[in-house]
Order: structure tokens, then C-alpha cells, then sequence
């Protein structure tokens, strides 16, 4: 069961590769269809693994990628880390 | 419009120099703050100023250079308060990038020139009105502002206010361009009560944040000003910009802002034709003069009338935008129109090219250094009258 | 996967953005967008009052912060910056100013106004987005150009050694400087937030990829290339802490 996920908006990527390198479980991978710009914007490969620790939107320098934490039973919040 | 705050105003008659007079009147305009960078001979100003700031709630802060004092002063602006530095002929070329800042941003303040012989280091201390083309043309690019021109420490604390109230209205840089003469004579100044001292407001935004566009013209062209902390989160940039401030680097949005900014001005020539004139209707010749050359061209002009010669006196007070209008009129009515300056002939340029042909343009030219002798200008007289 | 465009909840840094100017201008692989997250996050963790936050910028690809910050935004002209944000502060003490420029902005042509505003100790926070080139005009060298580094300024490679800044900030009498590179977001953001918190003259120097026009002329990879080298420098230095006069930069410099 996975603790968190990200949102990407593909749009704004620019394909620099901060978020893959960087996701410290390493959740991400350039995909290899293109955006409207032609980069390739990240995608999930181990969703499961991801943490929602949002060191990939601390990296993004397009402001398209964030993590965030699903809510926790036990009375924890939606959002980022 | 308001009136000038009782506590900031020296109300009375004082025997003061001009540059002291020049910081009395900007403090009776509103203003509180000032940056600056010590150059003779304008340094009285920041001076007095520096002493009497902190007496009515202001500030004066002496920065590393004339760049820094001249951006320092848009950011005091751009906070919310009046402010304007002072500088003479280095300076006033170092400060000439921030010029360019401030009629781009629309960023109303005045930079006080007091003009001294150049080019370079020339004579710190000795007079001359060579920089009046730069005070038109000196930064890079089209911009238009407004320049006036004292010729008495009276009229250095009635022009400062002046010169205040025209950058508040039409949201320019205002170049207020002494001299060393002008700066350093000491004469009698009269300072006018608080509610005879009439200030023009800044224009603040009368929309709420959301709907306001921070550069969106209004009915004459100027656009509102919203400042710093207010919660408009204003975007002021250098760059060719649109409504909102935000860059906009486009030949089309480059036409319209530029041509509003010079139109703002333009449309206002009437009210900004400020001359003072004496015995100009049906004189044969025309002496056309600002600053402290009006002053000996009386000399000029009375030596003249006694030999019988149809003389008058046109002083520039505004020299720039030019009065051109006045002048198209004028040239047909005269034989010669005499334009002594303490310069090589910079004025005289624009005089000549309103002038069309119609009369003799006569340029007395002076390097500077001291002040014309009245006979150079009666000999000048003289040839426009035969 | 969660790549629609239309999000239930957005970006948080976009709370402190001007939503309407993304994208960017920045190259891929550019570091300056990666420490405006840390600004971001600095700014929001901090709880100061955003409507009494300006942002002044001067000239060049660094300069370009402000105009992506909703806060009052003043990019000004080349060099500037400081002495615009002196005035500002001064004139309203009221609001928090931060100075977020580049290096060739603040140390070559803004120097003077960098060791003055510092001296006077100037309630300013500086961040200094180091590249280590003038990338703006097409990647000349700058004071920041590490020696023997190839530039279109320097075809046969720099002949000056760069400027070392927290040092020269120190000297100068900031009372809190530090030196983080893009690689160190938590640490930087931890550092910003703590600087923001604190008064006098703060001085901040980021160092930063520069893929297009430093790295690509002198053999460095892309900007993940640039990331990789901080974070392992990092680790050589924490193993081997001898290795640590070699360049400088990327090593943190010092809090007080």
C-alpha cells in the first residue's frame, strides 16, 4: 500500500531528469511519449513505493511535479510532506 | 490637490543659497526622502537635507555612487513616498541608466542637476549649463520627460515644488537643472505659508487588488500607481511591458507604451509651456534665455534699450518639452531671436529648428566657467537688429 | 499514474506564484527553478506576511525570480538590485526585502552595492543564484568563472581566478552568510527560513547548473550531470574533509 503519490503536470516538464534521479525510492522514469514540447515528462513505474515525500517537487525546477502523502487513517492530512 | 504639511515648512523670509532653497522646497512638496552621493556643487542640498530629514520623520542616506543613489530613490518611491537625489555633471552621467528606469517604470521623482563645467571632471566649482541636451536625450532610448530651469535661489524653492508636482501628474522623471551660480548665490527667499503650497497627490489606485492594472493609462494617458506592501503584488520591470506590468518584448507593445509615454507629455504642451516674458511684443529682437544667462541678458537687454533698440526677454522656464508652439509664432513677429547658453549652443539647436527659418537665430555660445559678458550679448543684439 | 492536467489539489508552491507567467524562461536542466522551491517553501514555512514581502531582481536569467514571485516584483536594471531594495526598505520598514539575483548581477557589475549594502548592514536578504556564468547574453565570463574555464569570452580559457562571495560578505560585515548549491533543497530551504527570521544584512549563495552555456563548453554534462557532482563532492568531502580547498563552492560556508 503506497503512502503517497505525485501529480505531474506534463506540460510544464522539461524533461531535466532532477525527479527520477532524486526520488530516493526511486518511483519515477522519463516516459517515452512527448509533451507538447517535446520533452519527456516523468511517470510512475513503482507507484507502491512512493512516499509522498515531495523531493521531487523540491527538485522540479518547472514546478511540474509534487508529491503528496495520502490521508492517514490514524487522523493524518492530505498534502505534501 | 493638497497643501504642503505645516511641520516640513520653513515659513518665512531667509537669505539662503539655492541649493539650501532647492532642499526647502522639496521638503515643502512632500518630500521625506532622498538618496544621494556628495559632488560639488550640489552637496548643500544633501546637506541641509540630511540635518533637516530626520526632523520631520525622513530619511537621507548617503549611497556608495551616484547609480546606487539614483535607484535608491525609485525604491523609496516605489514604497509609497516622495523622493528625489541631487547631483551635478558626473553624477548626473552615472545616474542617466536610472533615468531611463524611471520614465520606462513611470516612476515619478525629481534628480536635481546643479550643472558645472565639463565634459569629465571640468570645473567642479564654476558654472555652466552644458548638460541640458543630456538632460533631454542622455539615457538610452525614447523617453520624454520634463526639465526646469531656475534662474533665482527664490524661484529654486517655487520650481522645486513645481518640479515635484509635475512628476507626481504626468509620472515622469523631472530634471531640475541649476547651476553652479544659481546654486551657490545667496538672495532673498520667501517661503510661503503651508496652505499656500499646493501639491499635487500621488495618483494611488482607486481599484481594488484583482482588478487593478498597475500600468493601465487613464483618461490623459497616466496610469495609477499602487506601491509596495499594499497587497497589489505589482510586477515593475525595465523590459517593453503591458497593462500589467508584466514583460511584453513585442514591436507592438513597444509602440504603444512608448508612444503613450511621449503622448502623456505632448498632449500637455500648453500647460507645460512655462516662460516668463518682458518687452517680447513688438521687440525686433528676442533674447531666448534660462537659467542664470536670463539673469546678465537683463544687462544685455538694458544696454540695448538705451541705445534705442527694440529689445525683449524670453526666459525658459520648462526647456523641456520646448515651447515650440510659442516659438513658431514668435519667429515670424521678430527680426532675430539671441539664445545665449553656457554651453557650446544646445538649445539653440531646438530654437533654430522652431525658429523654421523664419527669423535669424543668433547662439551666443560660452564654454562655461563664468557667466556671459553682457557686451557679447549686445554685439549679438545688435547684428539681429540690423 | 497522475499525469492529468486538471489536479484536485495543487502545487503548493504555486501559492506563492504567478500561475499565469509559467512556463519558465529557464533552460532544461537549470537549477534557478529548483531554488525558487526552496524559496518557496522558506517563504510559506516561515508564516510571514506575503503582502508585506517584496522581491527585487536585476538583470539576467537569475534576475528573473521576482517577476515568477506573487509578491511586489521589481526587476530592475543590471546590477541594481541592492541599492533599489535599500531604498525600499528604508522608505518602508514595514516590508520584508529580498534581494534574489544572479552572481555575475551582484558581484561584477552590482559589487560595490553588494559590499556597501553589506557594511551598512542593510535589512536585506540577498540570495545569489550562482551559475558561475553570464548565461543571460550567451555565456561570457563572469567574476564567478572558475579559472581556466572556457567561455565565448574566454576561447583559451579564463585567465582571472573567481571571486570567493561568502568570504567577501563576511569581510564586509553580513551578519549571516551561507553557501548551499542547488542539490541541497532541504538544507537550503532550512537556511532560507532561518534567514528570513533573522534581521541585518543575510547573504545566501546558491550554486547552480548551468547546462546551456557553462557546462556544455567546458565538458560537464547536463544539468543532472551538475546535481550528481554536488551531491557526490558533498560525500567526498564529508569522507575526506582535507579535499575541501579545492574549488569552494560546494561546500556550505558558514552560519553565525
Amino acid at each position: 500500500m503506497p503512502k503517497g503519490s505525485v501529480a505531474i503536470t506534463a506540460e510544464r516538464c522539461k524533461g531535466c531528469g532532477f525527479c527520477v534521479e532524486f526520488c530516493p525510492t526511486h518511483v519515477l522514469e522519463l516516459s517515452s511519449a512527448f509533451n507538447a514540447k517535446g520533452y519527456h515528462p516523468p511517470h510512475m513505474i513503482t507507484a507502491e513505493k512512493c512516499s509522498g515525500c515531495n523531493l521531487c517537487g523540491m527538485y522540479c525546477p518547472d514546478f511540474a511535479i509534487f508529491g503528496y502523502k495520502f490521508p492517514d487513517l490514524k487522523g493524518g492530512k492530505v498534502g505534501p510532506a | 490637490m493638497t497643501h504642503a504639511d505645516p511641520r516640513c515648512v520653513l515659513t518665512g523670509t531667509h537669505f539662503i543659497n539655492g541649493d539650501a532653497a532647492c532642499c526647502e522646497g522639496a521638503l515643502a512638496a512632500g518630500a521625506r526622502f532622498a538618496a544621494g552621493y556628495p559632488i560639488t556643487p550640489s552637496t548643500e542640498v544633501v546637506e541641509r537635507f540630511a540635518s533637516r530629514a530626520p526632523t520631520v520623520g525622513g530619511i537621507f542616506i548617503q549611497m556608495e555612487d551616484e547609480l546606487a543613489a539614483s535607484i535608491a530613490l525609485q525604491g523609496m518611491v516605489w514604497a509609497g513616498q516622495k523622493s528625489f537625489t541631487v547631483t551635478s555633471g558626473p553624477g548626473y552621467s552615472l545616474m542617466m541608466e536610472h533615468i531611463g528606469l524611471a520614465a520606462m517604470t513611470e516612476t515619478p521623482c525629481v534628480f536635481v542637476n546643479v550643472q558645472r563645467g565639463g565634459p569629465s571632471t571640468g570645473l567642479p566649482t564654476l558654472p555652466a549649463q552644458g548638460d541640458m541636451m543630456q538632460a533631454r536625450f542622455g539615457s538610452h532610448g525614447d523617453y520624454s520627460t520634463i526639465s526646469l530651469v531656475p534662474s533665482t535661489p527664490q524661484e529654486c524653492f517655487d520650481l522645486t515644488v513645481t518640479a515635484f508636482n509635475l512628476a507626481e501628474q504626468f509620472r515622469v522623471p523631472v530634471m531640475f537643472m541649476m547651476d553652479e551660480c544659481v546654486g551657490h548665490m545667496t538672495e532673498k527667499v520667501v517661503i510661503p505659508e503651508a496652505s499656500e503650497i499646493e501639491l499635487y497627490p500621488r495618483r494611488r489606485a482607486s481599484k481594488p487588488p484583482g482588478e487593478f492594472l498597475l500600468f493601465e493609462p487613464g483618461p490623459d494617458l497616466v496610469p495609477e500607481m499602487a506601491h509596495a506592501g499594499e497587497g497589489y503584488n505589482v510586477y515593475v520591470t525595465g523590459l517593453t511591458h503591458d497593462n500589467r506590468g508584466y514583460p511584453l518584448m513585442n514591436p507592438k507593445m513597444q509602440r504603444e507604451l512608448i508612444t503613450r509615454q511621449f503622448e502623456k507629455i505632448s498632449r500637455a504642451a500648453d500647460q507645460l509651456t512655462i516662460v516668463e516674458s518682458e518687452g517680447v511684443e513688438g521687440a525686433d529682437v528676442v533674447i531666448v534665455a534660462y537659467g542664470i544667462t536670463a539673469r546678465v541678458s537683463r544687462r544685455a537687454i538694458q544696454m540695448a534699450r538705451d541705445k534705442g533698440l527694440k529689445v525683449g526677454l524670453l526666459r525658459l522656464i520648462c526647456v523641456w518639452p520646448f515651447p515650440e508652439k510659442l516659438i513658431r509664432e514668435l519667429a515670424p513677429k521678430v527680426k532675430a531671436l539671441v539664445m545665449p547658453e553656457l554651453n557650446m549652443g544646445q538649445v539653440v539647436i531646438e530654437l533654430e529648428r522652431c525658429a523654421g527659418g523664419k527669423c535669424k537665430v543668433i547662439s551666443v555660445p560660452h564654454p562655461g566657467g563664468t557667466v556671459h559678458k553682457p557686451a557679447d550679448i549686445l554685439e549679438a543684439i545688435e547684428r539681429g537688429a540690423q | 499514474m497522475s499525469t492529468t492536467p486538471e489536479l484536485a489539489i495543487l502545487n503548493p508552491v504555486e501559492e506563492v506564484l504567478r500561475k499565469d507567467r509559467i512556463p519558465t524562461i529557464w533552460c532544461p536542466g537549470c537549477g534557478i527553478g529548483t531554488t525558487v522551491n526552496s524559496f518557496a517553501y522558506a517563504l510559506m514555512g516561515t508564516g510571514i506576511d506575503l503582502k508585506k514581502t517584496a522581491i527585487v531582481s536585476g538583470i539576467g536569467c537569475s534576475g528573473r525570480v521576482s517577476g515568477y514571485m506573487a509578491l511586489d516584483s521589481f526587476h530592475t536594471t543590471h546590477g541594481r538590485a541592492i541599492p533599489f531594495a535599500t531604498g525600499l526598505k528604508l522608505a518602508n520598514p514595514e516590508l520584508n526585502v529580498i534581494v534574489y539575483s544572479g552572481d555575475g548581477d551582484l558581484t561584477s557589475i552590482g559589487g560595490n552595492h553588494l559590499v556597501h549594502a553589506a557594511r551598512r548592514n542593510m535589512d536585506l536578504l540577498v540570495v545569489c543564484v550562482n551559475n558561475m556564468i553570464y548565461a543571460m547574453t550567451g555565456g561570457q565570463a563572469a567574476a564567478t568563472t572558475p579559472g581556466n574555464s572556457m567561455s565565448t569570452t574566454t576561447p583559451y580559457g579564463s585567465f582571472e581566478p573567481e571571486i570567493c562571495l561568502p568570504q567577501l560578505v563576511d569581510a564586509c560585515g553580513a551578519v549571516f552568510v551561507a553557501r548551499w548549491t542547488a542539490f541541497h533543497v532541504k538544507q537550503l530551504e532550512r537556511t532560507m527560513a532561518k534567514a528570513l527570521k533573522k534581521k541585518g544584512f543575510r547573504f545566501i549563495e546558491v550554486v547552480t547548473p548551468c547546462p546551456t552555456l557553462y557546462q556544455r563548453r567546458n565538458n560537464m554534462g547536463d544539468g543532472l550531470a551538475a546535481m550528481m557532482d554536488y551531491k557526490n563532492s558533498q560525500q567526498d568531502q564529508e569522507r575526506r574533509p582535507h579535499l575541501r580547498s579545492g574549488h569552494g563552492a560546494r561546500r556550505r560556508y558558514h552560519r553565525r
